[in-house]
């Protein structure tokens, strides 16, 4: 039975495309682009809890103005994507993106019995467990421990940050971090460390063993990633924010033959308790501008049917405004889809409704992990009930 | 030198607290096992002193608002310079406390305590809560683990992290109750969801006061009858408490635990058995607990030495102890705590810290490896480490940016005159058997880095590349 499913699992990562080269081989190969079909998940994580009423915002609710005097988006500022919603102002390309179908909006995600801490919250989001659970492993991690059993190189899936975060840390397997491949590259390419690398024992059991392997992994993930982000770098214009960097490197890497399935990146933070407007129109644009760059990036080189990106943040905040011209931790929230491969496309479902309160706070209707378990199943083709430890019900989304 | 001996000693003084001092490197080739357990043992139950770092302008805003009793009539701006103030000494309750795990005589209290910081994972922005909670880990750190258990239950710190200020007759909230038994005594599978029903309810009215002493809420207390684990009674909060004690699960799953983070990460269950049977037949007796498992013979075999990942906290603090470190500014350790993954004060959920191979990933086992020579040469530290909401709310992190330079000085002198005893052809192996277990090191590989202008210069560059070995990530 197991045996079985694992064998369903090579067949299906070959399915998808990621069928491994050994690196001898590549360096006979002309660089040339990965043929359509190889799908790719690139995350983008809104660290500190985005305040999504004034992100996907309700201009035509009375409520939402008489709950936020001071702090809501003029429905005239408002960027419309129906006759009830807008978007923030500063998220001028996501309405390009929407009136090109190619931007999904999923409202009121969240889970049962929320939690309001950040770091708990986050974890929640992270690991994907239930609110009463505490989990040491990643989704994204399991997603590696269920897809890359003694694949060569661990860069199924990579993050663009110097520390790595537990989304990415399976039971076994672990994603790599790193700033920039030049960096990393530099880093471990240091002689002392290749040849201490050399030096490992074949059990493969002890902890010595495993500090060795993961080195010498580390090296060879490096050199690889460095010579993969050389092939194809983008030629496209990205402003010089750290986002607009970050997703610039991952454009490189999606262009080249990499073996790598989930890209993770960070942006914060939007833990918004005082003057609300002027830092979320600050990070916005960021995130505008970054966008934009990247998917003009990614159509341009036919490869944006293939690319699935999703914002989510660890949790929404209150639908009252605070004192202090800011807004407090809350529950229910917004996420992004872009791709040129969406089925539902504009508002998929409808907003939580603000006369409808638990404490102040939206009620999730969406729980987040059947947006993983959507995204595993049909996007990854990977086992999601085995990585996420239940069944949940797909989305259709895509 | 005996360096059978020797390697014997240093893998006692990395379990029983944070490995060899530079001073321990000749001392533990010439002491025996025994002498040097008993040595630390008798240091380790001093009475330790209590950490303060609160400093009085805190002190005496915060007295301001205990004795008006007026937290909500604070300005907005005062409750934000308190919560400011909160954070910036429980930065300095970090490292002052580095500092006692660097410099304490008591070793195994330390040890011990940082183990018990995990168990009793706790996350809080009031530096007073945490201050009591730390002096009660250590007080009781080699006590009676009833005495610990009760006294942390009941401290202000756990009682606010797991809600039970919200803990109510007329609204209960499990969240404490359900820790209690999951994390700190029971362990998940040994207890059922209506155990935890009745035991919150049976903890209603604990709370504590503004000074952050215990209070029992008599009109918040359900004084109606409970059953828990099959026993009926109007029990209250003590009553779980003993009756968690009286569980032979509870003595299993502490020793079992304690086990894992002193011994091996897998854990030989019939060493545990006898250990915890032991433990608990003598009414939960954590010194008695811990002398049992160093002065056993199979704490010393080849299986158990060298095979446990080191922590962040335990990496640095072992680097500092045999290479005295100055660092200019001390703030670069919280830095590094960050990159690494392990903030003293901030563990990642109520479970505490993982450990193992939880602790590895690519990037951390190169900074890890990079370390050293980035302590030795002054090099700049390029890496940024992710941000915690929770601490900075939403306001950009101070230091990450500005603290690039480790600016360290190491005391090489006293770390060179460990050796002079030793005669050149001897270095590498005298080194290396005081940095590493289990001798794994490729000394001849090693040689072809290091400096030998001089013998300052080789002792300096063989240390520094002995460091920077996966080995030395070991204990």
């Amino acid at each position: 039975m197991l045996i079985k499913r694992r064998d369903f699992i090579q067949i299906g990562s070959l399915a998808t495309g990621t069928i491994f080269v050994p690196q001898f081989l590549k360096a006979f190969e002309s660089p040339k682009m990965v043929p359509p079909g190889n799908k790719v998940v690139v995350v983008i994580q809104l660290s500190g809890g985005n305040d999504g009423l004034n992100t996907v915002i309700p201009y035509r609710n009375d409520s939402y103005y008489r709950l936020r005097p001071r702090l809501a988006i003029k429905k005239e500022e408002a960027l419309a994507v129906s006759d009830e919603v807008g978007l923030h102002p500063s998220l001028t390309h996501l309405r390009t993106l929407h009136e090109q179908g190619q931007l999904g909006i999923l409202n009121g995600v969240g889970y049962p019995n929320p939690d309001r801490s950040h770091f708990r919250s986050m974890d929640i989001w992270q690991t994907g467990s239930q609110s009463n659970e505490t989990l040491n492993s990643g989704w994204i991690g399991r997603y590696l421990d269920a897809q890359c059993k003694g694949c060569d190189k661990p860069t199924q899936a990579l993050e663009v940050d110097d520390v790595l975060s537990l989304a990415l840390k399976g039971e076994i397997e672990k994603g790599l971090a790193f700033k920039n491949p030049r960096n990393l590259y530099g880093s471990s390419n240091e002689k002392y460390f290749r040849e201490l690398a050399q030096r490992q024992s074949h059990d493969g059991h002890s902890q010595a063993d495993y500090l060795y392997k993961t080195m010498a992994d580390t090296i060879s993930s490096a050199d690889y990633i460095f010579q993969q982000s050389k092939l194809h770098p983008s030629k496209q214009q990205y402003p010089s924010s750290q986002l607009g960097q970050s997703l610039k490197t991952i454009a490189g890497l999606i262009f080249s033959e990499i073996n790598t399935k989930v890209y993770y990146v960070s942006l914060g933070s939007f833990d918004t308790h005082v003057n609300q407007d002027a830092q979320q129109k600050r990070l916005f644009t960021e995130l505008n501008d970054a966008l934009k760059s990247f998917t003009t990036d990614l159509s341009d080189n036919h490869r944006m049917d293939d690319v699935l990106i999703f914002t989510f943040s660890e949790f929404g905040r209150r639908v009252s405004q605070n004192a202090s011209g800011g807004t407090d931790h809350g529950t229910a929230n917004n996420m992004f889809l872009i791709s040129g491969g969406l089925k539902q496309k504009g508002l998929i479902n409808d907003l939580p409704g603000l006369d409808d309160l638990q404490d102040g706070d939206l009620k999730h209707s969406v729980d987040f992990k059947t947006v993983y378990a959507t995204i595993l199943n049909k996007w990854l083709g990977a086992d999601d009930e085995r990585i996420l430890g239940r069944k949940y019900d797909y989305l259709n989304f895509i | 030198m005996d360096l059978q001996q020797q390697s014997k000693n240093i893998h006692l003084l990395w379990r029983v607290g944070f490995g060899p001092a530079v001073q321990d490197i000749q001392r533990s080739a010439q002491i025996s096992t025994r002498e040097l357990y008993s040595t630390m043992l008798k240091a380790a139950v001093k009475s330790p002193e209590y950490i303060k770092v609160s400093t009085n302008a805190l002190d005496g805003l915060w007295k301001g608002i205990i004795n008006e009793g007026k937290m909500q009539e604070l300005s907005k701006e005062q409750k934000q310079q308190l919560r400011k103030d909160s954070r910036e000494a429980l930065k300095n309750l970090n490292l002052r406390w580095l500092d006692e795990m660097v410099n304490s005589e008591g070793q195994l209290r330390e040890k011990m305590s940082f183990f018990w910081h995990g168990h009793f994972a706790n996350r809080g922005i009031n530096i007073f809560f945490q201050q009591n909670l730390l002096d009660i880990l250590r007080r009781n750190a080699l006590g009676n683990f009833g005495t610990l258990l009760t006294e942390v239950s009941k401290s202000a710190a756990m009682l606010a992290f797991l809600n039970n200020q919200q803990n109510k007759k007329q609204s209960p909230n499990e969240n404490f109750a359900r820790e209690v038994m999951e994390l700190f005594t029971l362990g998940r599978g040994n207890y059922t969801e209506r155990d935890i029903k009745e035991a919150a309810r049976a903890f209603t009215g604990w709370g504590f006061d503004l000074h952050g002493e215990f209070v029992f809420r008599k009109q918040f207390h359900d004084t109606g009858s409970k059953t828990i684990f099959g026993k009926t009674g109007n029990f209250d909060g003590d009553d779980v408490i003993a009756m968690l004690l009286e569980n032979r699960q509870t003595a299993k799953y502490i020793t079992t635990k304690i086990y894992t983070f002193f011994v091996n990460d897998i854990p030989d269950n019939s060493k545990v058995e006898l250990l915890s049977k032991n433990f608990y037949e003598s009414g939960y007796d954590i010194k008695k607990l811990m002398s049992d498992i160093f002065q056993s013979e199979w704490f010393y075999s080849k299986e158990n030495t060298g095979v446990k990942i080191k922590s962040p906290i335990e990496l640095l603090v072992g680097i500092r102890r045999i290479l005295p470190i100055d660092f200019e500014q001390e703030e670069v350790q919280l830095l590094y705590q960050r990159l690494l993954g392990q903030i003293l004060f901030y563990p990642p959920n109520v479970a505490g810290w993982p450990g193992g191979r939880n602790w590895i990933d690519s990037s951390s086992l190169m900074y890890r490896l990079r370390l050293p020579s980035l302590l030795q040469s002054n090099d700049d530290f390029t890496a940024k480490p992710k941000d915690d909401d929770d601490v900075m709310m939403g306001q950009e992190s101070v230091g990450a940016s500005k603290l690039k330079r480790i600016n360290a000085k190491i005391d090489w002198a006293s770390y060179n005159a460990a050796f002079s005893n030793v005669s050149r052809g001897e270095l590498a192996v005298s080194i290396a058997a005081s940095l590493l277990q289990g001798g794994t090191a490729d000394l001849e590989m090693i040689g072809k880095y290091t400096d030998s202008k001089d013998r300052e210069s080789y002792i300096r560059s063989t240390t520094i590349y002995l460091m920077s070995t996966p080995d030395y990530q070991l204990m």
